[in-house]
């Protein structure tokens, strides 16, 4: 669990990094926080990991205070940092070993720990190479596995899939959800919206310190895009302009070979409207919902925030 | 203990196989090793043969330790890089994150890497050492004793002590490999010339004040240590990317410290000075009590040695009496030749050299220094006592009227200076060293300009003026 109420970080006593961040992620929650470069992810993981002490504010991190007891945060949470990492001239056998007793793992299990990861991420062929020899997705890939060496309860992953080739990253995005489902709490710092998308129970997003969005990627959709939006296309040209639109449904645009609408509940109205559709004899080729994707509403935020315009 | 070690060895075993799998560490290291002895052992020789024919046999009979000293010292300063990138190199290879992510202490770390700082080139050292000893037991040369052999490896382990922890506290305090490189020097040139310093020690004196330079470096050694792990926090180790200095923020935070909450002269002097003086109460007994420890010292080696070295027979002392006569009778114009401001700022710039020196060696030098001086009072007094003057009253007319003033003035200054070593090796919570430095200063500061500058202003109108008149009114006959 992560809990995090006005959580701030200020830097040379002049600049703020991170000001006033709250948040909660569950177990089996996943956190997805985007930004662009500087604004603020990493000094947010930063202090979640106790490794920087907040300005103001405080989080809770595994049951554990980050300012009172940095010891025993570091020792629930498994990090995988912007950069890899890794020892150069260690192999990376030894790298997990060497960070398995560092997280105080029995000899027993530090095997049994290496053993499993290095399999699991198809590192174990190359696992008495030293780590300068690994390509950039196998350094990223054993970071990963140090970062999951202990076990952790909470995971905070900074770009975990960056410079892995697609079926690398598919393992990794699918190791996630596995711990994910096995209740672990997780934030991850991306750019990939898509990855984002895909993984993340609620997203935040954030921009020169503070959160400016943070919820469910539908919440997110509906608060920035609007309500969902329905369009029907017909096969040939037909008029629509005298169709009586059930309730509940309001016109959102118009044109020779499709219509949208703005549905609340869609489950009451839709049918209604597929119904009126077809009683018209309508060429209906397609209905479906207006696909909008997290980037949509990323940009959206980012520009509303920098005071541009946004050109979907 | 073993809960602590195992942690530390951890760090220094990752560390040391790291180093022992870099080439470009190893080899070069090898090869000095290696190859100085045998030019240590060719110089000694040429030396040896240059003795024997001019004589000197004193030289000889140290000059193998001092080899051995200087042997020791060369791959100390060579593998300085790696205590020097210790924790800065981590840091622009991206590798200390993980390691600061775990929850090791911050001091197994910190340990840790001065563990294995001091282990690679000690071990360089003494293998190097042990070359040059078989190279020359060949030779027809006076082998050190085993005593002397053990001081100057005591010494050489002090010296690494001393190297690397200053490294490590750069390694911290650094942001870049190329910055901690540049400030090598200021761990090197020190070093080298406390090592001339030991030369001296090993030609001139005799072997047992070879234990002075030893606790002297070991006690430096100590409070770097102290010093690094009081202000080693892993939060400054990722929060600074860039060297900048904020001139700004320095200049607030030492004016907001210097000034406190006083709004006017007269406020500061009312209400902030005397809460720093109440913070100097421990440091100002401190320097009380070494000031009369040290005045009674050299009262009492003054009375028992120096006759023995001067001979002082009946009409030696009365030679001296005619001397001090003389030399005093032209009291009255001291003022002429000293004027009093020139003395007010000799003062002034010795209180500011003894906080220089005691800045670079956390109080302890500054401190020596003014033990020094006041022991040179007690030194007059028992020159005074020996020539038949009364001690006391040459105290209370020739040293009071203005060591009222001026001893009270330099005393606080350097209770103040001993505050500022103290502050730096203790751990600020939510300070960094920098921070630490500039409020220390900022106490000193209010010290010297509210208390001592016109302390020493009076003292030196009063020691030009008021003092040689008492002198001739006590000492008529003078």
């Amino acid at each position: 669990m992560i809990e995090a109420s006005d959580l701030s970080k200020q830097f040379n006593n002049d600049f703020w990094a991170v000001d006033g961040v709250t948040l909660s992620v569950k177990p089996g929650q996943i956190l997805a926080l985007l930004g662009q470069n500087g604004a603020g992810k990493t000094t947010t993981v930063r202090m979640l990991t106790a490794l920087l002490r907040p300005t103001r504010g405080w989080a809770r991190v595994a049951g554990f205070d980050v300012a009172k007891n940095p010891q025993e945060v570091r020792a629930n949470v498994g990090v995988l940092t912007e950069q890899h990492g890794l020892y150069m001239r260690m192999t990376g056998e030894e790298y997990l070993e060497f960070f398995g007793e560092v997280y105080g793992l029995d000899p027993k299990r530090r095997k049994t720990r290496n053993d499993y990861l290095m399999e699991y991420f198809g590192l174990a062929q190359a696992a008495r190479r030293r780590c300068g020899e690994y390509s950039k997705g196998m350094k990223q890939k054993l970071a990963l596995a140090r970062a999951l060496m202990h076990d952790p309860s909470v995971l905070l992953l900074d770009e975990p899939t960056s410079a892995m080739d697609p079926e690398s990253a598919r393992l990794v995005r699918d190791e996630i959800a596995r711990l994910r489902s096995s209740q672990r709490t997780i934030v991850i710092c991306t750019h990939n919206l898509a990855e984002a998308e895909a993984l993340a129970d609620t997203i935040a997003i954030i921009y020169r310190g503070k959160i400016l969005l943070n919820g469910t990627l539908e919440e997110l959709k509906r608060s920035v895009l609007g309500p969902v939006q329905y369009e029907a296309k017909f096969a040939e040209n037909f008029d629509t302009s005298d169709l009586d639109l059930p309730q509940g449904a309001i016109l959102a645009s118009r044109s020779a070979t499709s219509l949208r609408f703005e549905v609340e509940t869609p489950q009451i109205v839709n049918p209604k409207l597929v119904h009126a559709l077809t009683a018209r004899n309508a060429p209906l080729v397609s209905f479906q919902e207006v696909p909008r994707k997290l980037e949509h509403v990323y940009l959206k935020t980012m520009a509303d925030a920098q005071g541009v315009t946004y050109a979907a | 203990m073993r809960r602590n070690f195992r942690p530390i060895w951890m760090v220094a075993r990752r560390e040391f196989l790291d180093q022992v799998r870099d080439w470009r560490i190893i080899v070069p290291m090898l090869l000095l090793v290696t190859l100085f002895p045998f030019i240590a052992d060719d110089a000694t020789r040429q030396a040896v043969n240059f003795m024997n024919r001019f004589g000197g046999d004193l030289i000889l009979d140290r000059l193998v330790p001092f080899v051995v000293l200087v042997i020791g010292f060369f791959p100390l300063s060579f593998t300085l890089v790696v205590a020097l990138e210790s924790f800065v190199g981590e840091k622009e290879r991206g590798t200390i994150e993980p390691l600061l992510s775990s929850p090791l202490e911050d001091r197994h770390m910190y340990l840790g890497k001065l563990l294995v700082g001091i282990t690679t080139p000690l071990v360089f050292s003494f293998a190097s050492i042990l070359i040059y000893l078989i190279l020359i037991s060949r030779r027809d040369v006076e082998f050190p004793s085993p005593y002397m052999l053990s001081l100057v490896l005591l010494l050489t382990f002090a010296h690494a002590v001393l190297m690397v922890s200053s490294a490590i506290v750069i390694s911290v305090q650094a942001t870049t490999v190329r910055a901690a490189n540049l400030l090598a020097s200021f761990v090197v040139v020190p070093v080298a010339f406390l090592l001339q310093g030991e030369t001296v020690l090993i030609f001139w004196g005799n072997e047992d004040v070879l234990w002075y330079a030893i606790a002297g470096v070991t006690l430096l050694a100590g409070l770097l240590i102290r010093l690094g792990l009081s202000h080693f926090r892993r939060e400054y180790l990722l929060g600074r990317e860039i060297d900048t200095l904020n001139f700004k923020w320095m200049g607030r935070t030492f004016r907001d410290r210097f000034t406190g909450n006083a709004r006017s002269i007269s406020e500061w002097y009312r209400r902030e000075i005397p809460i720093t003086l109440r913070q100097l109460r421990r440091p100002l007994m401190i320097v009380f009590a070494l000031s009369v420890i040290a005045v009674i010292v050299s009262y009492m080696w003054v009375i028992r040695n120096v006759p023995v070295y001067l001979d002082l027979t009946p009409e030696r002392v009365s030679e001296i009496r005619t001397f001090v006569t003389e030399n005093l009778s032209n009291l009255d114009s001291l003022g002429e030749r000293l004027p009093a401001p020139v003395l007010f700022f000799n003062n002034a710039r010795t209180t500011i050299v003894f906080l220089l020196l005691g800045l670079v060696s956390f109080g302890t030098l500054g401190l020596t220094l003014f033990l020094g001086n006041i022991a040179l009072i007690g030194g007059v007094l028992g020159a005074a006592d020996l020539v038949g003057y009364s001690p006391l009253l040459a105290f209370v007319v020739g040293v009071l009227p203005h060591g009222m003033f001026e001893l009270s003035a330099v005393s606080l200054a350097t209770a103040a200076m001993l505050k500022v070593g103290a502050q730096l090796v203790t751990p600020q919570p939510d300070q960094s060293l920098g921070e630490t430095l500039l409020i220390s200063l900022a106490d000193w500061f209010r010290i010297f300009i509210g208390i001592v500058l016109p302390f020493l202003a009076i003292a030196s109108v009063i020691e030009i003026y008021v003092t040689p008149v008492l002198i001739k009114l006590a000492f008529p006959y003078l």
